[in-house]
């Protein structure tokens, strides 16, 4: 770990990559990584699977594209507890099943079955999974923020040591809620970390055309808040911040913001055109690919093939049985529509 | 005859307050300078509550209603009943995010998983020469978003009883307190005093013609009432005190026997509740009115700040009566 800068009691820290091997590597152990490679399946499958049959006409839905950012989602959920609260946006499936939304829910949900999380009311955008602390899905940017401050706040009050995790991109943290949300977080000394996913784009702007800090992290100084810089897109990097800032939300020291430096490898949405995307920016995130990234500290540690690959084949059966149950779900009754407006039942 | 204590609006709202959280634990208070280190609320509606009650639960916020109105949504969210202030109604711009794409919408949006037990208190000031940006009346805004209620009492005992009810109530509602009451004295509400959110009062019986009204502009229909009684013309005045979901029982009964309608309000006319609620009335009883249903309300403009300006803005009570007898011509 550098420290890159200390200002007063905020700190600037960068984890660099290539310490991963060395003293990063030494605080996750075996186990952890074969369970943030578990979790890192259960996303590329359900996105491969998802595209591919949005792809073929299949299903019907806007999706937002998560490839290339599932390493960062699996090692930062993993670093939390069932019970800490979640609070993601639209660009969110990632978080979600990372953090224990099963795959019938969420499949369900984002076919708009009765089976789904949220009977079909709320939506891919919308994935509420109070059982696994999915408290909140927005589908405004920037405004999952300031509800996570409330939650956290609900959390301090209470006395619990439950942490709070809310999602973004960099291109919220142009928006006034994510400002609004860190200053108000970091005089509360409230458990969040404001884990920022930069993918470095927001919708089809790219970052430094939107953005006047060169890193999101810098914005944290400002709020006199822990910043911290990883690179999202290496598991055990990402678990071990992810830790460190949870631990500090945990035990009571107030916010972090951590900033996950990955890439969007696809469009912002399926089907959306990409050609804002240059050359070198797909040839540089192909390079930094997280899968067999992920793959290669592996089998760096010794797991074997035969071991991941009976990982994948527990995940496809999981995730094949998910999709047949969410097709064979039904809708829920149209009566529906009148219920959860207010608690009761309104009229027509 | 022993005598009623006598206490302002501020005061009766406050004890509702005062109640609610001594009743529930789960209820906090946010908004600015509501702490009594910041002088307990500019208009002193928490007045006392942060030195009873502890600034842990009654959190005076940063100028960040967008922040603060966020944070009472994720606190709700998490089973807390937050009371969050903002101190004048136009104020409510900034938070509308927060207010119309979640605390409204995430009952629905999780099919009953996380409903948002919200309260949020705000001030609506026409006639006190704010200007433009601190003097609207905008529930109709609120009124307009299903997943929201919104009320606004008129009198001391309805401004305690709704402040406990809103409170208590299991979705986002809107309390709508009026300025220009909060000095006014009236008497300490009875304890235990309740009032149902979605019911209406009739707070004056009549037989000619149906005034129906809301917070402050009760009053005025009161006062208009009894100078029509002096020339024989006999008002009912209907006051709502929720707005949405609006009490369209008492309403329709009472102008199924008057026959005649007139709705009153402090928000400008065009796409009003007035607006609704006349096209209610003409819905279920067009055949049996006498007259169309008359509205009065602000004029299409801003709310001004010179006193001659503003007393054109507004309706007077000489508009409601000639909206009355143009029901009666």
């Amino acid at each position: 770990v550098t420290v890159h800068g200390t200002i007063q009691n905020f700190s600037m820290e960068i984890l660099m990559p290539n310490q991963t091997a060395g003293q990063l590597g030494s605080k996750v152990t075996d186990g952890t990584l074969l369970e943030i490679y578990r979790r890192t399946m259960v996303i590329s499958l359900t996105d491969v699977r998802m595209r591919a049959m949005l792809m073929a006409g299949e299903i019907k839905l806007g999706y937002y594209n998560v490839r290339g950012q599932e390493v960062l989602a699996a090692a930062a959920m993993t670093a939390l507890r069932e019970d800490d609260y979640l609070v993601t946006t639209y660009r969110g499936m990632h978080d979600e099943l990372a953090k224990g939304t099963p795959l019938k829910g969420l499949w369900s949900e984002y076919l708009g079955r009765l089976a789904g999380t949220c009977k079909g009311k709320g939506g891919p955008m919308h994935i509420t999974d109070t059982e696994h602390g999915v408290m909140v899905t927005t589908g405004i940017v920037g405004s999952g923020l300031p509800v996570a401050t409330g939650l956290a706040l609900a959390s301090q009050l209470r006395g619990e040591d439950r942490v709070t995790v809310t999602c973004f991109g960099d291109g919220a943290s142009n928006i006034g809620a994510f400002h609004e949300a860190l200053n108000l977080a970091s005089i509360w000394t409230l458990p969040v970390v404001f884990l920022c996913q930069n993918n470095r784009w927001g919708e089809h702007t790219k970052y430094s055309e939107s953005t006047s800090a060169t890193n999101i992290i810098d914005r944290a100084s400002s709020y006199n808040m822990r910043g911290v810089q990883v690179d999202g897109n290496d598991g055990e990097a990402m678990f071990v911040a992810m830790s460190e800032a949870v631990a500090h939300a945990r035990a009571g020291h107030g916010p972090t913001l951590l900033e996950a430096m990955t890439y969007r490898m696809l469009g912002h949405t399926l089907g959306s055109p990409s050609n804002y995307m240059s050359k070198e920016y797909k040839e540089e995130a192909k390079a930094a690919d997280p899968l067999p990234r992920l793959r290669a500290a592996l089998f760096a540690r010794g797991v074997s093939e035969a071991q991941l690959a009976s990982i994948d084949a527990a995940v496809q059966a999981e995730l094949d049985e998910a999709v047949e149950f969410a097709l064979a779900s039904p809708f829920a009754d149209p009566h529906e529509v009148y219920l959860d407006v207010l608690a009761g039942e309104v009229s027509a | 005859m022993s005598e009623v204590a006598q206490i302002t609006f501020a005061e009766a709202l406050n004890l509702g307050l005062d109640e609610a959280m001594a009743a529930d634990p789960t209820v906090i208070l946010l908004g600015e300078d509501i702490a009594e280190g910041q002088g307990g609320g500019v208009f002193k509606v928490t007045k006392g509550l942060s030195e009873k009650y502890g600034v842990s639960r009654v959190r005076s916020t940063p100028i960040a209603e967008q922040a603060f109105m966020g944070a009472a949504v994720g606190a709700a969210v998490a089973g807390f009943r937050p009371v969050a202030e903002i101190m004048f109604m136009n104020f409510m711009t900034v938070a509308m995010d927060q207010i119309v794409n979640h605390a409204a919408k995430l009952r629905f949006m999780s099919a009953g998983k996380t409903p948002v037990p919200l309260t949020i208190r705000t001030c609506c000031a026409p006639g006190l020469n704010f200007g433009g940006q601190h003097s609207d009346t905008l529930e109709a805004w609120f009124a307009h978003i299903p997943g929201m209620k919104v009320v606004m009492p008129s009198n001391h005992a309805d401004a305690k009883a709704l402040m406990r009810a809103a409170i208590e109530d299991d979705d986002p509602v809107l309390v709508m307190e009026h300025a220009a009451l909060y000095a006014t004295k009236g008497d300490l509400p009875a304890s235990g005093h309740r009032v149902q959110i979605g019911k209406a009062s009739i707070s004056r019986s009549g037989s000619d013609v149906t005034l129906v009204s809301y917070g402050k502009s009760v009053l005025d229909c009161l006062q208009v009432a009894d100078e029509l009684a002096a020339e024989g013309i006999s008002v009912e005045v209907i006051d709502l005190r929720t707005i949405a979901p609006w009490d369209e029982e008492t309403v329709l009964n009472s102008v199924a026997r008057t026959n005649r309608a007139v709705i009153v309000h402090q928000a400008v006319k065009a796409f009003g509740a007035g607006a609704e609620i006349s096209s209610r009335i003409h819905e279920e009883l067009f055949g049996q009115l006498k007259a169309p249903v008359g509205r009065v309300a602000a004029k299409h403009s801003i709310a001004p700040f010179a006193a001659p300006l503003m007393a054109e803005y507004l309706y007077t009570g000489e508009d409601i009566k000639s909206a009355i007898r143009r029901t009666m011509s």
